[in-house]
């Protein structure tokens, strides 16, 4: 079976700093698979490589078998790439139904309609609404973005992402500074999703992963540790080291490294 | 009354008011109201860009320019029917937006900024020295009076005139006042909260956005054409630097993002300077900074900003 996403030495160099360095690691379609990693290991820049916001400077981005290493950011979106951001990022000043509509209407072919007012699209509106419920924040949906809390900007950013009707979903710390209850949420909103959505998730939270996941990949210092079942990676002594970082004190210090 | 009730009752009574303006004001006036109509429409289009789109410009008098001697080009020597002159000038500055813009829309903020100022400058410019096309800086004189429409008689009263800008006015602000509602108003709209994210849920922005900077321009070119009718006269001191500013001033003033607030703004700016500068010649500048800086001071969101007790994204 052709991979979801695979990628082949990828690299990534901002000049003698080795960002991402020869990673390759596949996903399978439909699997919960997890990035995770020390501060640092490059986990975002990995997912900048794959969403295309930046273009890798060597080796290959495959998408279900198709080389997409030289594709467009908003190009990889339409073929089915969407990703979140680790930092909320959301239309601030647009209610949070607008926030998904964005998405939907795109998706529905409608982003260029000039004419028929956005408010009469019944369709859209109810693509919309139904996918703020699934991120449970449907009461706020007439909120501008800019007054939801934190928790909630997180569940806006998933459900932005899913109006894309991704293949692939790409989230970054999905559930940073949320709180339990909303982690909670979260995951089970992850689980509920069809199986033809394949979800490559990096997340710190190594419960949520561990719960989530059903393949894990480590990455160390920009390159690729081990890839394997959570109960591999929980007993590779490797990973151990690479956390608790014998001999290598910057793991303790997060920000000198990366 | 809901709010939306509300605003409806407002906007009869203002399309009332506007349509019985010509018995209730003396000539002079009616040809200020005029002025106030053609500026508020070259205000609707700065702030398709600026307010709706994020994309702050001091360009549009050039478009506003492209479309003044286009009309007056057409007027004098193809055909006095007013939408005829409109259609032409509005094509013809839809083509130089189209031209023009792809090389702004390499840059976002102030440097956008001053590259539509640039663009401004060069067609000022160029105004002034393509004397065969524009007679340069002796103006473009002897337009005929505008024809309305095929068949009928030439408007050579002021009051007919104002009606001739006003029925264009509505055409195009409803026009516009659609395209901000529909679902490419809200694109714009995700484009002047975050580019990035908008490219992050699959949209090429640029595209986009370089087509609301052709829309605008075919509103400023519109505009343009309605001011070389009403005033028989073009010249190139007519899409100066001081149109473009005055224009961004109406909008800010008015308030970012509404388009009642723009033509708002843009009745306050022509009024600060034909009436109350008139008191005080040649001050007339100086009143509008101070106009300016009250606005900012105590209507932070500009005009339109007052009446809604809380921020509501148009």
């Amino acid at each position: 079976m052709t991979a979801a996403l695979e990628l082949r030495s990828v690299s990534q160099h901002f000049g003698p700093l080795k960002a991402i360095d020869d990673v390759s690691f596949s996903v399978e379609p439909g699997s919960r698979h997890a990035v995770i990693g020390p501060n640092g290991a490059g986990k975002s820049t990995l997912f900048a490589l794959i969403a295309g916001t930046r273009r890798a400077t060597g080796g290959t981005v495959l998408l279900h078998g198709r080389d997409v290493t030289a594709m467009s950011e908003h190009r990889r979106v339409q073929h089915g790439v969407v990703r979140t951001f680790q930092h909320s990022s959301l239309f601030l000043k647009c209610t949070s139904l607008e926030n998904v509509l964005m998405a939907a209407q795109r998706v529905a072919g409608a982003s260029w309609s000039p004419v028929k007012p956005l408010r009469r699209r019944r369709d859209l509106h109810e693509t919309g609404l139904d996918l703020l419920e699934r991120a449970g924040i449907a009461d706020r949906h007439a909120a501008p973005a800019g007054w939801l809390s934190h928790g909630e900007r997180r569940q806006l950013e998933v459900a932005v992402a899913l109006a894309c009707r991704p293949r692939v979903l790409l989230l970054d710390e999905p559930a940073a500074g949320m709180s339990a209850r909303e982690t909670e949420r979260l995951g089970q909103l992850i689980r509920e999703l069809p199986r033809d959505v394949t979800v490559l998730l990096v997340e710190h939270d190594l419960d949520l992963v561990f719960d989530l996941a059903d393949t894990v990949t480590v990455l160390h210092l920009g390159q690729h540790l081990t890839t394997g079942s959570p109960t591999d990676v929980r007993a590779s002594a490797e990973v151990q080291t690479a956390y608790l970082g014998a001999g290598d004190s910057s793991d303790l210090f997060p920000g000198s490294s990366s | 009354m809901s709010r939306v009730t509300r605003r409806r009752v407002v906007g009869a009574l203002v399309l009332v008011l506007l349509l019985a303006l010509p018995w209730l004001i003396n000539a002079y006036a009616i040809s200020t109201a005029t002025r106030i109509l053609v500026f508020a429409m070259l205000a609707v289009s700065v702030n398709l860009l600026t307010g709706v789109t994020g994309l702050p410009t001091l360009g549009q008098s050039a478009y506003f320019g492209v479309g003044a001697y286009t009309g007056a080009i057409v007027a004098t020597s193809v055909s006095a029917v007013g939408p005829v002159q409109i259609v032409a000038a509005a094509l013809a500055a839809t083509v130089a937006a189209a031209v023009t813009g792809p090389v702004a829309m390499r840059a976002r903020g102030v440097s956008f900024l001053m590259i539509t100022l640039a663009i401004g400058e060069i067609a000022y410019v160029a105004a002034g020295r393509l004397d065969p096309i524009t007679h340069g800086t002796d103006g473009f004189s002897g337009i005929p009076a505008v024809v309305p429409l095929p068949g009928m008689e030439p408007l050579r009263l002021d009051g007919l005139v104002y009606y001739y800008v006003l029925a264009a006015f509505l055409v195009v602000y409803a026009f516009v006042a659609l395209l901000v509602r529909s679902p490419f108003g809200l694109t714009l709209r995700g484009i002047r909260d975050n580019e990035d994210r908008l490219r992050a849920v699959g949209y090429p922005t640029t595209a986009y956005a370089l087509t609301a900077y052709c829309i605008a321009g075919a509103v400023a070119g519109v505009a343009g054409s309605l001011w070389a009718s009403a005033q028989q006269f073009v010249s190139p001191g007519d899409m100066g630097f001081e149109v473009a500013a005055l224009a961004l001033l109406a909008v800010a003033i008015g308030g970012l993002g509404s388009m009642w607030g723009s033509c708002v703004g843009a009745a306050m700016v022509v009024i600060t300077q034909d009436y109350i500068g008139g008191f005080l010649a040649g001050y007339s500048t100086l009143l509008l900074g101070v106009l300016f800086v009250l606005v900012v001071y105590l209507l932070p969101r500009g005009v339109s900003g007052v009446s809604l007790r809380r921020k509501v994204a148009t």
